[in-house]
């Protein structure tokens, strides 16, 4: 099947996730969020929240507690350097799949 | 209302009864009276569109490029090195199918600096994916500019519309301005299917790959060659376009009737002279006189030259017996653009062993060269006695070497 | 001029960049785009040259950016951004912001011609410069403003001899509404600025630093690290101007309340990209930024918010 019925004649793009897919698995260590440590997740309140400011792939939710989503955290580290509390610690992903197995 | 004004005066009046809304343009000879009248139309207040005085012609077509993509009108009118300065930009108002309209005022271009007529600077944006629409006369202009904004949002493709420097930019001749009620009943307003819009948004011409992919909505879209597919097809179906635009317009305004191209006495014509713009016109002159002598000659001055309308051109030279193309522009290490143009659009026409016409071709004018009718004369003369060349040399007229 | 300071609770969730994007790990676009398109809203048309801004953005048929963007040839970035205006003006539709990102490359270099002409012209939009001081889409080769003694691609052996081109004050020489100096270190700050920047007239410039992992060589996490310092040892300011006033703002600003900079050495030393600098060529330039800085000390007012 070919493109004739596409409909445009221009590079037209319209939004949807990243095109370059699920970039979690660019990822070679997981930042892993300790609850009793994270500010927001201790209080049980809306608070600090620089993870998610400094996000670069805005992965990371303004939530209590905040949530990484892994699907396409690229592994960058950022969160785990900026949290002030040292609650984000970078976990090797062979870890992860020495668990899975 | 008929009046007399100059070549690019017509070509403002156009504009102003196409009612654009957006006009970039950069000073250069022999463009700049056509761009200092629209200025003048907008700041007087007669004429609404937005005006912007660029710092260069690469900008002028970054201006129309963008304000096309938003849903406006745009206008921009340039000469020989401006239009080589826009180059790049000229690829990407194609690529991106924006319908700008752009008077070429044409000049010869650098180096060395030259200010006078000659084609080599539209010539040379000949491959770039644009209409190239070429006019004769201050009435062709006027109108040209008004079917071209047609033709463009029709087919969603820019259009050069081409006309000599000085020879008519700056002469003064009577034409017909149309009424503006009646310009807006043939040209309705500019309604792109998509304009940059925040409540849709879309990312336009951004990197795309050499193979199609699927969509965010899973649907197989194009690569950058179906894109670029997509173009030529559409530059093909704009030769018919052309014609049935051309026939509305006759229709509209009651001038017209050859869209691709005008002939003069070619009608029982062994021998035709080919060209593109106001040559054609002093050619006349040459068939008249040859006509005197005897000669069964006529002179085609083509129109349309991209998309380039070869069936009709080729049926309409097919017949002949010789074929003398005169350019004010060549294709450097080879020759006229337009004499290998001929060439090769009459090849489909001989594969059957039938007889073909010899082509000949001569350049002149390079730099705004005098072009004088006795040598027009004596070279058109040449080629009707002489017959088929054993060579294919490029032969130069008014050169003093 | 008073206004409330953005903080990270009232910072605005909506997110206008999808995940997903092409952007390299760690890169501190991803942070500086997507916070300043939550200033900019989503009535907003961007104008993008080719920079690792079209990489972000991503590939035909998907885009990352909720937001319409024209993308454009190199060096018509402020030229195509005065058409959106013109056009958006002759359609009636002046509440649509327009916004010019593109890199250093694409403003310092091949782009500054068309800004000049935008900013004298006074055509209404901001141009956001992301300064990650480098063709970095292209493989890292010198910008005009990639500082001195920076290795780059085509400066292999020697680094960079000349100094970074000063676009802020080449933009702020137009006479024009705004000039910013941000850092991707800053969001809030960025925030802010961009904000302010869109309630002004005509052109409006706001300079991004951007620092970049593997064009500057650190490890991906320390790029909010590497930024902050560039801000701390006073080498990188970050100032607004207005009415021709230039004033110290943000971690800058705080600066001169502390009278104190780290060494500027910390940040060399903190990237590879300066490993060739000497020591002798780390001490002109802390004489240069010290100079700079006693100035701001001794009159804070003068260089300090009102």
């Amino acid at each position: 099947m070919g493109t004739r019925q596409y409909g445009r004649s221009t590079s037209h793009s319209e939004p949807g996730p990243g095109d370059a897919g699920r970039t979690g698995s660019w990822r070679v260590v997981r930042p892993v969020m300790d609850p009793s440590i994270c500010i927001p997740a201790k209080r049980g309140t809306p608070a600090c929240f620089i993870c998610w400011l400094y996000c670069p792939d805005g992965v990371i939710s303004r939530t209590v507690p905040p949530a990484i989503d892994y699907e396409y955290c690229k592994g960058c580290g950022i969160c785990a350097e900026e949290c002030p509390t040292k609650a984000i610690t970078m976990v090797e992903e062979a870890c992860f799949i020495q668990d899975k197995e | 209302m008929h009046i007399i004004e100059s070549g690019n005066v017509a070509a403002a009046l156009g504009v102003k009864l196409s009612r654009a809304q957006v006009i970039a343009a950069y000073p250069i000879t022999p463009q700049t009276p056509l761009t200092e009248k629209l200025s003048e139309f907008i700041e007087s207040g007669e004429m609404e569109a937005q005006y912007v005085p660029v710092e260069s012609e690469h900008s002028a077509m970054a201006v129309c490029i963008a304000s096309s993509s938003a849903g406006a009108r745009a206008f921009t009118a340039t000469s020989a090195n401006g239009l080589l300065y826009m180059h790049e930009q000229i690829q990407w108002a194609a690529g991106a199918r924006l319908p700008i309209v752009m008077c070429v005022v044409n000049r010869g271009v650098g180096a060395p600096w030259t200010i006078w007529n000659d084609h080599q600077d539209s010539i040379s944006q000949r491959d770039t994916g644009w209409i190239q629409y070429y006019v004769n006369d201050h009435q062709q202009i006027i109108d040209g500019v008004i079917k071209a904004f047609m033709l463009a949002e029709e087919v969603m493709i820019p259009v050069m519309l081409c006309y000599d420097g000085y020879l008519l930019s700056h002469t003064y001749m009577p034409f017909e301005v149309p009424e503006a009620s009646a310009v807006d009943a043939f040209l309705p307003p500019y309604k792109p299917a998509y304009a940059l819009d925040p409540e849709n948004p879309a990312n336009l011409n951004t990197v795309t790959m050499p193979d199609v992919r699927l969509d965010a909505k899973g649907r197989l879209a194009h690569g950058y060659m179906e894109i670029r597919y997509l173009l030529q097809e559409d530059l093909i179906r704009t030769i018919d376009v052309m014609a049935r635009i051309d026939e509305s317009f006759r229709k509209h305004f009651g001038r017209g009737g050859s869209p691709y191209y005008e002939t003069y006495q070619c009608e029982d014509a062994e021998f035709i002279a080919v060209s593109l713009g106001s040559l054609s016109y002093h050619l006349r002159d040459v068939v008249d006189m040859l006509r005197a002598d005897g000669f069964k000659v006529g002179v085609m001055s083509v129109h349309l030259y991209r998309p380039f309308p070869a069936e009709a051109i080729a049926d309409a030279l097919a017949g002949s017996t010789g074929i003398v193309v005169f350019e004010k522009a060549l294709s450097y290490g080879y020759q006229g653009a337009l004499c290998s143009d001929i060439k090769s659009a009459l090849y489909h026409k001989g594969v059957d062993g039938s007889r073909m016409p010899f082509v000949h071709n001569y350049i002149l004018g390079l730099g705004g060269r005098e072009i004088r009718t006795t040598d027009l004369c004596e070279a058109f003369r040449k080629s009707c006695t002489e017959g088929a060349a054993p060579t294919d040399e490029l032969r130069w007229l008014g050169l003093k070497i | 001029m008073t206004h409330t300071k953005t903080t990270i609770l009232s910072l605005p969730e909506e997110e206008f960049v999808n995940p997903g994007t092409r952007a390299c790990a760690g890169c501190a676009l991803g942070t500086a785009y997507r916070v300043a398109l939550k200033a900019m809203g989503r009535n907003t048309i961007l104008v993008v040259p080719p920079s690792c801004l079209t990489v972000l953005q991503g590939l035909y048929p998907i885009a990352a950016t909720k937001l319409p963007s024209l993308n454009v040839t190199f060096a018509s970035t402020a030229a195509a951004a005065t058409g959106l205006t013109s056009a958006l003006k002759a359609l009636g539709k002046t509440d649509i912001n327009v916004v010019a990102w593109a890199g250093d490359g694409g403003t310092s270099d091949i782009g500054l011609q068309a800004l000049s002409g935008a900013a004298e012209r006074g055509d209404n939009f901001l141009f956001i410069c992301y300064d990650n001081e480098g063709y970095m889409n292209t493989g890292v080769q010198r910008s005009g403003t990639t500082p001195q003694g920076a290795i780059t691609s085509n400066t292999p052996l020697k680094g960079k001899l000349q100094q970074k081109k000063d676009v802020p004050s080449i933009m702020a020489a137009h006479g024009i509404s705004y000039v910013a100096t941000c850092s991707a270190a800053y969001p809030l700050d960025l925030y802010d600025k961009v904000r302010k920047a869109m309630t002004l007239p005509g052109v409006k410039y706001i300079n991004i630093h951007i620092p970049c992992p593997p064009g500057w060589g650190f490890d991906t996490r320390y790029a909010v690290k590497v930024g902050k310092l560039a801000v701390e040892t006073g080498l990188y300011e970050l100032y607004e101007v207005e009415n021709s006033v230039s004033r110290l703002s943000g971690a800058s600003r705080k600066l001169i309340d502390k009278r104190a900079l780290v060494p500027v050495s910390e940040y060399f030393r903190a990237q590879s990209r300066f490993k060739l600098m000497r020591e002798a060529q780390i001490g002109e330039i802390q004489k240069q930024i010290d100079a700079r800085w006693v100035r701001y000390f001794e009159s804070p007012e003068d260089n300090g918010e009102s």
